[in-house]
């Protein structure tokens, strides 16, 4: 899954990558510059002349940085009101927050309806986005490297990111600050889709879920709330209310797992259950160790159902 | 009081000296003024306002970068004086109140020339970013 701002498949990060090859290349030229001039006072034979040694310390140390740095100023703050512009009135809005490893994303639609997933983004490709981020415990910074900046989620603060995806395609969003034992395990996924499928999604995805029927789903369905799975995850269309966890409801249409993990499958959902501390040390989620595996298949064929 | 092993007649005393060392760091301390006075400006007129105009701000800016600069000048043009007193030739690192004089107006005049830069930095900010986006 690309991860690289060198790829870009957004507004922002286009503008970001070109800044980044025009420095590059400015950077090569001056090393050969500086290296050239080193070889040149070095392999030169005889005394320099002290008047053009002045001229090139003074030109070289000093006014030549001094321009250069300058013409980057000028050419990168231009860029900087289109970054941080809000989108348009009427974009797509999407809430983020950082939770201790895992994403929280609630949809706007409508005027007031707001309808909650996690770890999991679904853009409309080549339409602005603009999100609402925030913590609930300590700083993160949510960064979709291929789609632009990055931007700091503070506890009790709402800062603000602009996207535009240019580009269909399923990308991978980090969190960029370091947050605790399994910062490197938060992590989510970012498909961006044609807008019309787009719109069909963020349809389903306001619609309940309809749990399969199969008898290893039912049993999976009432060890999910045996166990006590409930008190934390909300699965919208069933009893299951939690807010502390991240929100099952179309769990099984989600590529992967654990805040961008591991691949959504059977095997790794039953390991998940079971050793949760295990493949992520330090999750609120208690592991299930004594859980019998064929207890934890069939919760997981029930979520695996959540479509 | 004059230096005992200087061999030509001072024209310094090193009351005077001393309070040309202080004028070294008016450049800088400009700056810095500059640069805390265009950051709150920008803080609270941004905090304040409902629309997010920053016309205001970049009226506010330019008359600090102007007057900034002003100062910043006048110590430059100032410390080239000292720099140049004189018929000395350089280099001037002569154990002399004179050359001492001659050298911190050199070094004024290079902090002056990188505060200005520094200056015109933080102004090319708001020059070029005109909302409190």
């Amino acid at each position: 899954m690309p991860q690289s701002t060198l790829q870009p498949a957004g507004q922002a990060a286009e503008a970001i990558a070109l800044l980044f090859y025009w420095m590059s290349a400015g950077a090569v030229l001056i090393w050969i510059i500086v290296v050239g001039l080193a070889v040149y006072a070095i392999y030169q034979p005889g005394q320099h002349n002290p008047q053009t040694i002045k001229r090139w310390v003074i030109g070289g140390g000093a006014v030549f940085p001094t321009i250069v740095l300058t013409g980057l100023l000028c050419a990168s703050l231009p860029m900087m009101p289109e970054l941080q512009r809000p989108a348009p009135e009427g974009s797509l809005e999407v809430h983020v927050s950082g939770v201790r490893w895992w994403w929280r994303i609630t949809y706007r639609v409508g005027d007031e309806h707001l309808v909650e997933t996690a770890n999991e983004i679904r853009l409309p490709v080549g339409r602005p986005v603009e999100f609402k981020l925030d913590s609930e415990d300590v700083i993160h910074s949510f960064w979709i490297p291929a789609l632009g900046g990055k931007v700091d989620m503070m506890p009790g603060r709402q800062t603000r990111l602009k996207l535009h995806p240019t580009r269909v395609g399923t990308f991978r969003g980090v969190c960029a600050e370091f947050c605790g034992a399994a910062h490197a395990q938060m992590n989510f996924d970012v498909v961006v889709m044609p807008a019309d499928e787009f719109d069909a999604w963020l349809k389903q995805l306001t619609r309940p879920t309809a749990s399969s029927q199969e008898p290893d789903a039912v049993a999976g369905e009432n060890h999910f709330f045996a166990v006590g799975c409930h008190a934390c995850h909300a699965i919208r269309g069933t009893q299951a209310s939690g807010s502390m966890g991240p929100d099952l409801t179309h769990f099984g249409s989600r590529p992967s797992i654990a805040a961008g993990l591991l691949p959504n499958n059977r095997d790794n959902l039953v390991r998940w259950i079971t050793e949760t501390d295990l493949v992520k040390p330090g999750v609120d989620m208690p592991a299930f160790h004594a859980m019998d595996r064929q207890q934890a298949a069939e919760i997981a064929t029930f979520l695996e159902g959540l479509k | 009081m004059t230096d005992a092993t200087d061999t030509t007649t001072p024209t310094v005393s090193y009351r005077a000296l001393r309070n040309h060392i202080l004028w070294l760091l008016i450049p800088p301390t400009t700056w810095a003024i500059h640069f805390l006075a265009s950051y709150l400006t920008i803080a609270i007129v941004c905090a304040k306002s409902e629309t997010g105009d920053a016309m205001p701000i970049r009226i506010a800016i330019a008359v600090y970068t102007l007057v900034a600069l002003g100062v910043i000048a006048l110590v430059g043009w100032h410390s080239h004086r000292q720099h140049r007193h004189g018929d000395a030739s350089p280099p001037h690192d002569g154990n002399t109140s004179d050359d001492q004089l001659r050298f911190i107006g050199y070094a004024t005049l290079l902090l002056a020339a990188l505060s200005s830069v520094a200056t015109l930095f933080t102004a090319l900010v708001v020059l070029f970013i005109g909302s409190c986006d």
